[in-house]
C-alpha cells in the first residue's frame, strides 16, 4: 500500500508562489500524471513529494505517515530526474546497486537485482561501462533502473522522456508502460507533453500556475475538458473555440449568425446575451463542400495533408478553427464550406472565467 | 573577399608571428635553463653559449648547498602546503555554498569576493608584520601562511564554486532519493566528481605560495622562504648562485602548467559577473 | 520541528562563515591597519609625520615616476600583445593548443624567476651581448643595467610584459571563446571585412573580459618588486621597493605602511576609474 496524499501543500521561492496550497490524493499503485507547461510548478511539486524541496505549508503524506519533515532518504521513495542524473564516476552496475549499497543489502542479493532490473531494461550487456560510453537512451535505461532496482513504494519520475529523440521517446514510452504497469508502485510522473500524459497516465492532473484545474482519467480530460485553457492545451490540434452568444429564448446560442441549439441544463444557468465559449475539437466537426441545414459558413485558409487525414485551418467571422477530413477529401484555400458539429461533442464554458459548463 | 586579403588573414604571416611570440616566450627560459647545468665555472663564460658545451648539476647542487637555502627551500614548501590547506578547507566550503545554496545575501558575498582583486593584498605583509609581531607569528610558517592563504581564497572560492557548479545538483539529489544524507551524498557524489577541480585549485594556491616575494621577506627574517632569501641575498651573490636559483623556483611553475592545463580558464578565466 | 527548517535555512551562512572571518581577520583589518600606521603616531594621535617623511625622502618621487612609467607602458604592450596572442589561437590554426600552453606558460612563473631570467639576458656577460657581439653590432659589452641609462627601466618592461602578458592572455581566451561564433558570422554575411568584425563585434563584447584584465594587471603594477630587485639591484626605484626598503633595512613600519597605504589608494582609485569608463550596457543589466 502506497497511496500519497498531499494536504494544502504550498511552495513559495521568495515572492513566488510555485505551489498553491495544493490537495490531491494519489492512490495505491495509481500511475497520476502531472502535466502542464513550463513553470507551471509540477516539478517543484514532485520535488516536494521526493523532499529535496522543504514546504512553506501543509502536510504530504505517504501511507498515512506524514514525511513533511523527512530528508528523501527516509520517504521510501525512488526517482527518476529529467537529466538521468547517473553518476558519471560510476560503472552501469554500480549505479543500479547505488540505493541498495545504502540499504546495505547483502552482496548476493545485490548482484541478482542489478541484474533483474538490468534485463527489464535490456541493459544487462552494459554493466562494466561507465556512463560517458554510453548514448542518450542507453543512460536513460540506467536512471530508470536504478530508480526500480530499490523497490521502492513509490517512484517519482520528473520528465524522464524529455531529453529523448523523438523516435526514441515513441520507443520508451510504450516500455516505460508496460514496465510501469508490472511495478505495481505508485507513479507519479511529470511531463509537459500532452501526448505522454494521454497514453500513459491512470489520472491526468493538469497544472497552472500552481493549481491543479482538473485531475481526471486521460479521455475525461481529452473529452471534458474543465477549463478554457486545458482544451486549449491538450490534444493536437487543441479544442477549438468559438464565440457565442445566449439567444433571448435562452435554448439556443448564435455563433456567427447560426444558431446553435443548448443544452437544457446549462441553458437554465444564463442569462440571455451573456457570451459563451463554444469548444469542439476538429474530429468531431464535419466539412461539406454544399451548404446544409444546422451548418456553419466557413472559408478554407489552409489544407495540410497529414497523411491519415487532412488538417484544414478555416475561417469563420474573424475566428479560426481547426478541421478534420477524409485524406482524399478535396477542399482547396479559398473555397466556401459548410461546418457540422457533433452535438454531443459540443462542450461549454463561461466566457468570462473560462470554466467548463455543464 | 576583401577580408582575406588584410594582412593578419594571410596564414604564413600568422604562423610567423604565432612563432616569433613563442620564441620571445621560450627563449629566456631555455637560456636560464642552460645557464643553470652548465658547470660552475662556465657560467662565467663570455661570450656566453646559446648550446650548452657540456652539462653538469655542479651549479645546482653549489646553489642548493649554499648556507640556508635547503632550510629555505623546506619552508617554502610548509609554507605553500600550509597555504593550500588552509585555503581549501575555509575556502572549499565557501565555493560549494555559492555554487548549490540559494540564500540572502549571496550577490552580496560574490561581490565582496570579487571586489577583493581590486587591492593590492600583498602590500598588507607591512601592518600585518606589526600585528605578527604582537601574536608571536613573526617570522613562522603559520604567519606567512595565513597571509597567502588571503591572497589565494578569494580565487579558491570562486574556482571550487566553479568546480561544484559543473558537478550538476541533480547526481547529489539521486544519491540523496537513493538513500544517502545530504553529507553522504556530497562525500559519495559531489567530492569524487570535483576532485580533478580542487586538485588543480590546490596546485594553483601551492605555487602562488611558493612563488610569492614581497609578503615573505617581509613577514620572515632569520626563516626565510626561498624566494624571500633570494631576494635579500641577491645583491651579494655570484652568477651561478642566482641563475641556479632562478631556475630552481622556475621549475615548479612550468611542471604546475603541466597539471592544470585543463584547468587553465577555470583558473584565470573567472569573469566579473 | 522548527529548529530543523531553521538548521537548514542556517546552513549556507555556517559554510561561509570561515572565509568570512578569515578575510576580515587578513585582509579587512590590515588593511584598515595599514591607513592607520600611515597616520597615527604612536600615542594613537593623528599625524602627518609619516607621510611627511614619506614624500619628503629623495626616492619618493623617483618612486613615483618610475612606476607609473611602468604602468603605462607595460600595460598597454600588454594588452596589445596579449590580443594577438588571443587572436592567434582562436584563429583555428593548426597546434593552437600547443601556443596556448606556450603563451600561458610565464602566468606560473613568479616575478623574481622572471627577474633573474631576463637578468641572464641583459647582464654585462649575459646573452644579450653575446648576441650583439656575433652580429658584430658591439665590439665590447655593453652595460644595460647601469642606472644611469634608461635601459634598466626598458629591461624590467620587456621582462614584466614577457611575464604578466600571459594572465591578461588567458582571460581574454576566456572571454573570446565565450562570444558565440554567430556573431561574427552573421557580421560577417552582412559585409564586415575582418578589421570592422574585430572592432565593432569582437572587441565591444569582450569589454568585461578587458575590464577584468585591466584591473588585475594594473593593481599588480602598482606592486611591481622582485623584477626590480633581480634586475637592477634595487637601484630603480619603484614604490612596493621603498615600502620593502622602510620596512626591512630602516625598521619604519609607519612609513612602510604610508607607501602601502598610498599604493592601496591608488589601487582603489583606478579600479573605480575602469569600473566607471568601461561599463557596458550588459554588465549593467546584469548588475
Amino acid at each position: 500500500m502506497a497511496e500519497i496524499r498531499l494536504e494544502n501543500v504550498r511552495k513559495e521561492f521568495g515572492e513566488v508562489v510555485a505551489v498553491k496550497d495544493i490537495s490531491l490524493t494519489i492512490h495505491d499503485r495509481e500511475f497520476m500524471v502531472l502535466l502542464g507547461p513550463s513553470g507551471c510548478g509540477k516539478s517543484t511539486l514532485l520535488r516536494c513529494i521526493a523532499g529535496l524541496e522543504q514546504v512553506n505549508n501543509g502536510r504530504i503524506l505517504i501511507d498515512g505517515e506524514d514525511v513533511t519533515q523527512l530528508p528523501p532518504r527516509k520517504r521510501g521513495i525512488s526517482m527518476v530526474f529529467q537529466s538521468y542524473a547517473v553518476f558519471p564516476h560510476m560503472t552501469v552496475f554500480e549505479n543500479i546497486a547505488f540505493g541498495l549499497r545504502m540499504q546495505k543489502k547483502p552482496d548476493a542479493e545485490i548482484r541478482q537485482r542489478v541484474q533483474s532490473s538490468a534485463e527489464l531494461l535490456h541493459i544487462e550487456e552494459l554493466l562494466d561501462r561507465y556512463p560517458a560510453q554510453l548514448s542518450g537512451g542507453q543512460r536513460q535505461r540506467v536512471a530508470v533502473a536504478r530508480a526500480i532496482a530499490v523497490q521502492a513504494k513509490v517512484l517519482l519520475m520528473d520528465e524522464p522522456l524529455s531529453n529523448l529523440d523523438a523516435l526514441l521517446r515513441l520507443e520508451m514510452r510504450a516500455e516505460l508502460k508496460r514496465l510501469l504497469d508490472e511495478l505495481q508502485a505508485t507513479v507519479i510522473y511529470v511531463t509537459h507533453d500532452q501526448v505522454e500524459a494521454l497514453s500513459m497516465g491512470d489520472r491526468i492532473a493538469v497544472m497552472r500556475n500552481g493549481e491543479i484545474l482538473q485531475c481526471d482519467s486521460p479521455i475525461a480530460v481529452y473529452n471534458n475538458p474543465a477549463a478554457h485553457f486545458i482544451g486549449s492545451f491538450i490534444g493536437n490540434p487543441p479544442m477549438n473555440f468559438l464565440t457565442a452568444r445566449v439567444l433571448d429564448g435562452k435554448t439556443a446560442v448564435s455563433v456567427h449568425e447560426t444558431t446553435i441549439p443548448l443544452p437544457p441544463s446549462i441553458a437554465s444557468q444564463l442569462k440571455a446575451n451573456t457570451e459563451l465559449w463554444l469548444g469542439i475539437r476538429a474530429e468531431n466537426i464535419e466539412a461539406l463542400s454544399q451548404t446544409a441545414p444546422d451548418t456553419i459558413p466557413a472559408k478554407v485558409l489552409v489544407v495540410e495533408p497529414l497523411g491519415s487525414h487532412n488538417l484544414l485551418t478555416v475561417q469563420v467571422g474573424n475566428e479560426l478553427l481547426k478541421v478534420n477530413t477524409h485524406a482524399d477529401a478535396k477542399f482547396s484555400p479559398g473555397q466556401a464550406i459548410w461546418l457540422r458539429f457533433a452535438a454531443d461533442k459540443i462542450r461549454w464554458l463561461d466566457k468570462l472565467t473560462g470554466q467548463s459548463l455543464i | 573577399m576583401s577580408s582575406k586579403r588584410t594582412w593578419f588573414s594571410s596564414r604564413s604571416l600568422l604562423y610567423v608571428v604565432a612563432l616569433l611570440i613563442a620564441l620571445y616566450i621560450l627563449v629566456p627560459i631555455y637560456l636560464i635553463t642552460i645557464s643553470a647545468f652548465s658547470p660552475r665555472n662556465a657560467v662565467f663564460d663570455y661570450p656566453k653559449p646559446f648550446f650548452p658545451k657540456a652539462f653538469s648539476v655542479e651549479t645546482l647542487s653549489f646553489f642548493l648547498n649554499s648556507f640556508g637555502v635547503l632550510e629555505s627551500v623546506q619552508m617554502s614548501i610548509i609554507v605553500a602546503i600550509l597555504t593550500l590547506v588552509l585555503s581549501l578547507l575555509i575556502g572549499a566550503p565557501a565555493g560549494y555554498t555559492l555554487a548549490r545554496y540559494v540564500f540572502v545575501g549571496k550577490d552580496s558575498y560574490r561581490l565582496a569576493i570579487l571586489s577583493t582583486r581590486a587591492f593590492p593584498i600583498v602590500i598588507l605583509a607591512i601592518p600585518l608584520a606589526v600585528t605578527f609581531i604582537r601574536w608571536d607569528l613573526d617570522d613562522t610558517a603559520i604567519g606567512v601562511a595565513l597571509l597567502h592563504t588571503a591572497m589565494a581564497l578569494p580565487t579558491t572560492i570562486l574556482v571550487t564554486s566553479s568546480v561544484f557548479v559543473s558537478v550538476s545538483k541533480e547526481l547529489e539529489e539521486a544519491a540523496m532519493v537513493l538513500g544517502c544524507s545530504r553529507f553522504g551524498a556530497f562525500r559519495r557524489v559531489a567530492l569524487p566528481l570535483a576532485l580533478p577541480g580542487l586538485a588543480a585549485s590546490a596546485i594553483f594556491t601551492f605555487v602562488l605560495s611558493w612563488n610569492e616575494v614581497f609578503a615573505a621577506a617581509i613577514l620572515t627574517l632569520q626563516n626565510p622562504t626561498l624566494p624571500a632569501r633570494l631576494v635579500v641575498q641577491l645583491n651579494q651573490s655570484p652568477l651561478p648562485f642566482k641563475f641556479a636559483g632562478g631556475f630552481f623556483i622556475l621549475v615548479p611553475a612550468i611542471v604546475f602548467m603541466l597539471f592544470v592545463r585543463r584547468y587553465l580558464f577555470t583558473l584565470w578565466g573567472v569573469k566579473l559577473k | 520541528m522548527i529548529a530543523k527548517l531553521r538548521a537548514q535555512n542556517l546552513e549556507p551562512y555556517l559554510l561561509l562563515l570561515p572565509s568570512t572571518i578569515f578575510l576580515l581577520l587578513f585582509f579587512a583589518w590590515p588593511m584598515f591597519r595599514a591607513l592607520s600606521l600611515a597616520i597615527l603616531n604612536d600615542e594613537g594621535q593623528f599625524t602627518l609625520a609619516h607621510i611627511q617623511r614619506m614624500t619628503s625622502d629623495v626616492a619618493f618621487w623617483d618612486a613615483i615616476r618610475n612606476t607609473f612609467i611602468l604602468l603605462i607602458t607595460i600595460i598597454p604592450l600588454q594588452f596589445i600583445l596579449a590580443l594577438i596572442m588571443a587572436l592567434i589561437v582562436t584563429s583555428g590554426l593548426r597546434g593552437s593548443g600547443l601556443l596556448i600552453y606556450f603563451y600561458a606558460l610565464p602566468i606560473a612563473i613568479s616575478d623574481l624567476a622572471a627577474g633573474i631570467v631576463w637578468f641572464a639576458v641583459f647582464t654585462e656577460r649575459g646573452y644579450l651581448n653575446t648576441l650583439l657581439t656575433n652580429l658584430g653590432i658591439l665590439d665590447k659589452p655593453f652595460i644595460f643595467l647601469n642606472i644611469q641609462t634608461s635601459w634598466p627601466l626598458i629591461a624590467v618592461i620587456i621582462a614584466e610584459v614577457w611575464r604578466a602578458t600571459s594572465i591578461v592572455f588567458v582571460i581574454l581566451v576566456a572571454g573570446l571563446q565565450g562570444i558565440p561564433k554567430e556573431y561574427n558570422e552573421a557580421a560577417e554575411i552582412f559585409g564586415a571585412n575582418w578589421y570592422t568584425r574585430l572592432w565593432r563585434v569582437t572587441l565591444p563584447m569582450l569589454r568585461p573580459s578587458i575590464q577584468v584584465a585591466l584591473i588585475l594587471r594594473t593593481i599588480l603594477a602598482f606592486q611591481v618588486f622582485a623584477v626590480v630587485v633581480a634586475l637592477t639591484g634595487g637601484n630603480l626605484r619603484v614604490l612596493a621597493l621603498e615600502a620593502f626598503r622602510w620596512y626591512g633595512d630602516f625598521r619604519n613600519a609607519n612609513v612602510a605602511a604610508a607607501y602601502a597605504a598610498l599604493i592601496l589608494i591608488f589601487s582603489m582609485i583606478v579600479s573605480v576609474v575602469y569600473l566607471r569608463t568601461l561599463r557596458s550596457p550588459e554588465t549593467e543589466l546584469t548588475g
